[in-house]
């Protein structure tokens, strides 16, 4: 391992306060980004971009957005599955009341749709906090899910009760609909991410990251030097909500195709993108995309491992699933609260030191 | 805007006091049927050192909070820079240059030493979501402008090798220190300190008298503070305000305060600590 910082200063304040102070992990960081777009798209196939890859994009997208709520600003929400439903069924409206105008810009609108309601839904946080603030947005799940299913305007009055994503284009390359290709619903949903990454890191890392992470550590504190705790609060829901919009939009259109939204965007959803971040590491861009990974990966290869290899039923592995996440969760949540992504910290400092403890 | 309702004074060491800056106007404060402050008024002037004492339990600390705006008065009128101060948020005393430390430390545990002084400048930080969430143009030039600044009190302070650690690793002493220059860097006109000095070595509190002796001169900033240690009020105050069961049973200068007979009844007669 060639993990060193010896020799590589800083002479200017903005230059300290890069994402990747130390040009390893820069070098890493474009290799990854390389691969991801000059590389996949040439090999993926439908197999992997529907068990793995378009997923993990998607939750990836979910888990910023959560995280930048609750890790970042340290609100509470059981939410997420019905605000990535708000953001499905806006998008499924814009797309089919204008179907002349880019999906690109739909999934955007949706998720600020998904951004207004969920500065509603924050509004009781300006009152309540820890448990009774996760007690009404866990109501708002299940309103949200109520309504998506009750109200047949959501759905076009579809015989179903379902809502399926027309076929849609962007530059001409289809990236919704039944005939489109693996590696096309890779590339739009890598792009969302590595924008909206981008966009959460610089928002985390400036004024009003600051002002969220302050109003997560000591409230009161934080009022009393200056920080608006209405604007805070606010700002994180709605810029949380505008993420997980994105994600459910992106997850219906151009994953799914066509939703029945109990069974979507149901609470087990809310429930998953939270151990994602716990898992991941609360407060942490990175720990986002591990804990995304992680749990989009498990599955996967327990299946193979349990019920290809081994010939186990499929059930049986199911629950296996089950056991070994929430193992972990209570593993992580008692001896390591900021998830793999400080592991991995951890790790890279040993690295940096070694051969040489000291 | 500016108007001073009282004419300055000269200290006896010679530095030039301006007039008042901040006017507390027969304030009360109750809790159900507890009254931590009974009908205290007093003024601090514009670059004095203004002292609080009083034995535990005396509303030290609640006065503190009234003036930061985190308590509201039951009674009585807060007046800042002359004229009478609106109820307000906690927030919007702050922009109006009012910032303080706090008795038991109230720093952001999960944030490095420099993200918390950073957060203290938060009043004097102008860039939109949008510009950050691209950080564009202001955004970074801001941010930088502001690290500099945060940087100089870094120095100031002496906290040069702890600036990347998340302060709740940080020993009790220099967690006060940071505290203080969260509180700097908002470039107060009025410093609020509560017990700066509590639990501290005598090495410790040194420092921290010289920091506030350097804050004051250097940038002339107005401090109220509130400390049990006489040795240290006495050398760093200008005036002291005594309070004893939320009532004001002195006011004057350090030798004045100290020939009082209620004061010494106080400290001597019912000793809490
Ligand atoms: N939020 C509150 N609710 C009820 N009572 C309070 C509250 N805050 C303060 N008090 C009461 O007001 C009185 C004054 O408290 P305060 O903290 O101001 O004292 P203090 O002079 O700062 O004491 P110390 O030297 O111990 O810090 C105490 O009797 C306290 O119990
Ligand atoms: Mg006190």
């Amino acid at each position: 391992m060639f993990y060193r910082e010896a020799g590589d200063f800083k002479t200017s304040y903005g230059s300290d306060s890069q994402t990747f102070p130390i040009k390893f992990d820069r070098m890493r960081y474009y290799v990854v980004l390389v691969v991801a777009f000059g590389v996949v798209p040439f090999i993926i196939n439908d197999y992997w971009a529907n068990a793995v890859f378009v997923p993990f994009l998607i939750y990836a997208i979910a888990a910023i957005g959560l995280n930048i709520l609750t890790g970042y600003c340290g609100q509470l929400s059981l939410g997420t599955g019905g605000f990535m439903a708000v953001g499905a069924y806006a998008c499924y409206k814009l797309m089919t009341a204008f179907p002349e105008v880019s999906i690109v810009i739909h999934v955007l609108l949706a998720g600020g749709v998904t951004a207004g309601v969920g500065v509603l839904f924050g509004l009781p946080s300006l009152r309540i906090k820890g448990f009774y603030l996760a007690v009404a947005t866990l109501a708002a799940q299940f309103f949200l899910v109520w309504l998506f299913n009750k109200v047949p305007w959501f759905y076009n009055n579809s015989a179903s009760g379902q809502i399926s994503a027309p076929e849609r284009t962007v530059f001409g390359v289809e990236v919704t609909g039944a005939n489109t290709d693996a590696w096309a619903k890779y590339m739009i949903c890598l792009v969302f991410l590595v924008v909206l990454a981008w966009v959460a890191r610089n928002l985390t890392r400036g004024t009003v990251g600051r002002s969220w992470m302050a109003i997560r550590d000591m409230d009161i504190a934080a009022e009393i030097i200056g920080v608006n705790p209405l604007k805070a609060k606010l700002t994180a829901f709605a810029v949380s909500s505008f993420f997980v919009g994105v994600a459910g939009a992106l997850f219906f259109s151009v994953y799914l195709g066509a939703v029945e939204v109990g069974e979507a965007f149901g609470i087990n959803k809310s429930f998953l993108v939270l151990f994602m971040i716990i898992l991941g590491g609360l407060g942490s861009i990175f720990g986002s995309l591990a804990g995304a990974a992680f749990l989009v990966l498990l599955p996967v290869l327990l299946k193979n491992v349990l019920v290809g290899g081994l010939g186990w039923p499929t059930d049986l592995a199911a629950h296996l699933e089950l056991m070994i996440v929430g193992a972990l969760i209570i593993v992580f949540l008692i001896a390591e609260p900021h998830g793999m992504a400080q592991l991995w910290r951890i790790a890279k400092e040993k690295l940096r030191l070694w051969p040489f403890p000291h | 805007m500016n108007k001073m309702t009282s004419e300055g004074y000269t200290t006896a060491d010679g530095r030039k006091i301006g007039g008042t800056l901040m006017e507390m106007k027969n304030i009360t404060l109750r809790f159900g049927g507890v009254v931590a402050i009974k009908d205290i008024s007093f003024d601090i002037h514009e670059g004095e050192i203004r002292a609080i004492i009083g034995p535990n339990g005396a509303g030290k600390s609640s006065m503190l909070n009234v003036i930061s705006g985190f308590y509201v008065p039951s009674e009585g009128e807060v007046r800042f820079r002359g004229q009478k101060r609106p109820q307000m948020r906690p927030y919007q005393v702050a922009q109006q240059g009012i910032a303080r430390t706090f008795q038991n430390i109230a720093l952001f545990k999960g944030m490095s030493t420099l993200d918390n002084i950073m957060t203290g400048r938060i009043t004097k930080m102008k860039s939109n979501m949008a510009q950050q969430a691209l950080w564009w143009g202001a955004a970074q030039r801001e941010e930088d402008e502001h690290r500099e600044a945060v940087e100089k009190i870094i120095d100031f302070l002496e906290i040069q090798a702890i600036r990347k650690t998340p302060v709740g690793r940080l020993p009790y002493g220099l967690q006060k220190r940071v505290e203080l220059g969260r509180a700097l860097a908002a470039e107060p006109k009025l410093l609020l300190l509560d017990e700066p000095m509590a639990g501290m070595n005598v090495e410790e509190k040194e420092d921290m008298s010289r920091f506030i002796l350097d804050v004051n001169d250097e940038f002339g900033t107005t401090i109220a503070l509130i400390e049990h240690d006489m040795g240290v009020v006495m050398d760093l105050s200008d005036r002291v305000v005594v309070m004893d069961y939320g009532k004001k049973i002195g006011d004057g200068t350090p030798d004045e305060v100290r020939g009082n007979q209620e004061v010494i009844d106080a400290y001597l007669g019912v000793s809490h600590d």
